[in-house]
């Protein structure tokens, strides 16, 4: 493993279009400075969002506001190790950061002459000036901002991932990478290329209001979910989860919750992130296995977790009005995390939700999953006719799932022949390596059973 | 990773004076910090030792002992768990708890490999 020095070093640099030494001399020469890099990297980890957030306020834009952030972690890098940590880094890094703010705009009002727009820039950055008021000041409108931002629609939904993690998780370029499976320069690019799209698209940092608010939050919780998602069913690799993208997701949802309290889907998708992540090791079997959710061990479920989404979901109820997509799905998850074994879930009343989500949000996923539901409330032949419906659905056409639960409830009926040959397909269809092997098995029992019978 | 953040005070006796309404404060302000960024997952203060139990296990023999517990100073009184990156960050923000005594643990909770 690399040491975390060069990591935070290196992010500095990559970023920043400044030629800086990488401070890293001084880590050799036998001073503590390691200790001091160790935490100056826990330090950005837990300053650097808002101290982007409150540039991105004062500059304007995304790229700036991370360079200039970049550059007052290089300072720390260069000046901690031996004057030591201040009390109150956060407020020595926006501080150093916010001088810089306004020596940037500065420099850019002498280029461009008077430019009224950033002459108040500059009257604005003036005012944050103050190092307490800086720390002390309500950084929660600056987040939401940066979270509108980076999750903005002129974005597509892999650069907002990407841009996401990376100023509001504070995550590497490398460790996106490694969460995604994907080459280390594409995610620097997607992210160039995400501040470039939001500068040509003059995109404001700004909290929206009204309907605005509605789409623009939409695209927040997308963002966080799908982050969640693909930390829960690896889509590809070789693992079947990846907790840390889970906690990430859930760590931004719970952040988002305090900041937008009063929407009821931000609610929503914290309880259907927590019941879910409740489930994260039991979901896996000794050797690395899916374990799927009516096999899984519920003494292996996290209660702290399950009340936590419980307690999420009782708010999202509380605010009032219709429950919208999220809530319900966390209303279904809920169900599984009540009932005490598999064979007390209220399987007439996830069929009920599931009803619900498609009238909300229809789409061939959902009723598949209603499928599954209608196949455990009503008996596989009821399930089955739902999914026959859905075979010539062009969307689901390269959907593993769809073979997967055709195969199951036709194998309930007791046609294993054909349920073999549905398994086959959905393995052959998906590009996680463990859920194919599972598929395999389950294609190899049915086989057995064919003979047998 | 998860961690256990154990809030060694000492023991107050219930005759100590409760904490000031500023600390409190403090305390509140702190506490909505980490709240806010995401980082708390579960919290308590633990009632007195003295009304504490204590089991101690010898092969087949049970013993239950009352409190209060003699060890007043590595009494533990109160707990988070909360939900960091590193042991690292977890030092970082406890660092920043506004206290001007005792001993503060931080334990991993082991839960499943990283990414």
């Amino acid at each position: 493993m690399r040491s975390p020095c060069t990591r935070a070093c290196e992010g500095a640099l990559a970023i920043g279009p400044r030629k800086r030494e990488a401070p890293e001399g001084r880590g050799r020469a036998g001073t503590p400075a390691p200790e001091a890099h160790r935490a100056i990297e826990a330090i950005w980890r837990i300053e650097s969002a808002r101290l982007i957030a409150g540039l991105a306020r004062i500059v304007g834009d995304i790229g700036t506001a991370e360079e200039l952030a970049q550059d007052a972690l290089v300072a720390a890098l260069e000046q901690w190790p031996t004057s030591g940590v201040p009390e109150k880094p956060g407020a020595w890094l926006m501080g150093t950061a916010k001088h810089r703010a306004i020596d940037l705009i500065r420099r850019r009002q002498t280029l461009e002459h008077k430019n009224e727009e950033i002459g108040r820039d500059v009257e604005r950055a003036q005012e944050g000036i103050d190092l307490d008021r800086a720390i002390d000041e309500d950084i929660g409108d600056d987040l939401l901002g940066l979270m509108f931002m980076a999750c903005h629609p002129v974005l597509s939904k892999d650069a907002r991932v990407a841009l996401t993690l990376r100023v509001l998780g504070g995550l590497t370029t490398e460790e996106i990478a490694r969460g995604f499976l994907v080459p280390v320069s594409s995610i620097a690019q997607r992210i160039v290329r995400a501040k470039r799209t939001l500068a040509e698209a003059h995109v404001r940092f700004e909290v929206p209001g009204g309907p605005e608010r509605v789409a623009r939050l939409a695209s927040v919780l997308e963002v966080i979910y799908l982050i969640f998602n693909e930390g829960y069913s690896a889509t590809a690799g070789k693992d079947w989860v990846r907790p840390a993208l889970c906690e990430e997701a859930l760590r931004l949802g719970r952040i988002l919750a305090e900041l937008a309290p009063t929407e009821p889907e931000v609610h929503g998708v914290v309880a259907l992130m927590e019941i879910h992540a409740s489930r994260l090791r039991a979901r896996v079997g000794p050797s690395g296995e899916p374990v799927l959710l009516l096999d899984q061990d519920r003494a292996g479920w996290d209660r702290l977790l399950i009340r936590r989404g419980l307690a999420a979901l009782e708010r999202a109820e509380r605010l009032g009005g219709a429950l919208g997509p999220y809530a319900l799905q966390a209303a279904i998850a809920a169900c599984h995390a009540r009932a005490a074994t598999a064979a007390e879930t209220d399987w007439p009343r996830i069929v009920a939700l599931y009803d619900a989500v498609a009238q909300l949000a229809p789409s061939p996923v959902v009723e598949l999953n209603r499928a599954v539901a209608v196949g455990m409330a009503f008996g596989p032949a009821a399930g089955l006719d739902l999914v026959d419906a859905l075979v010539s659905e062009p969307s689901l056409k390269a959907y593993h799932l769809l073979p997967a639960v055709r195969g199951d409830l036709l194998r309930k009926l007791g046609r294993s022949e054909e349920a073999r040959a549905e398994f086959e397909r959905a393995a052959s269809l998906t590009e996680n390596v463990v859920e194919r092997e599972l598929l395999q098995g389950r294609a190899a029992e049915c086989a057995a059973e064919g003979l047998a019978g | 990773m998860r961690v256990l953040v154990l809030a060694k005070e000492g023991e107050q006796s219930d005759a100590a004076t409760p904490p000031t309404p500023e600390a409190m404060a403090e305390y509140q302000k702190f506490n909505e910090e980490l709240v806010k960024a995401g980082v708390v997952v579960g919290a308590g203060r633990l009632a007195p030792s003295s009304q504490g139990k204590r089991v101690r296990f010898d092969g087949k023999k049970r013993t239950v002992i009352d409190g209060p517990f003699a060890e007043t100073k590595e009494l533990v009184a109160g707990y988070w768990l909360w939900q960091v990156r590193s042991i690292d960050e977890a030092l970082e923000w406890l660092k920043r708890a506004p206290y001007d005594g005792g001993t503060f643990e931080v334990r991993e909770v082991p839960m499943h490999e990283g990414m």
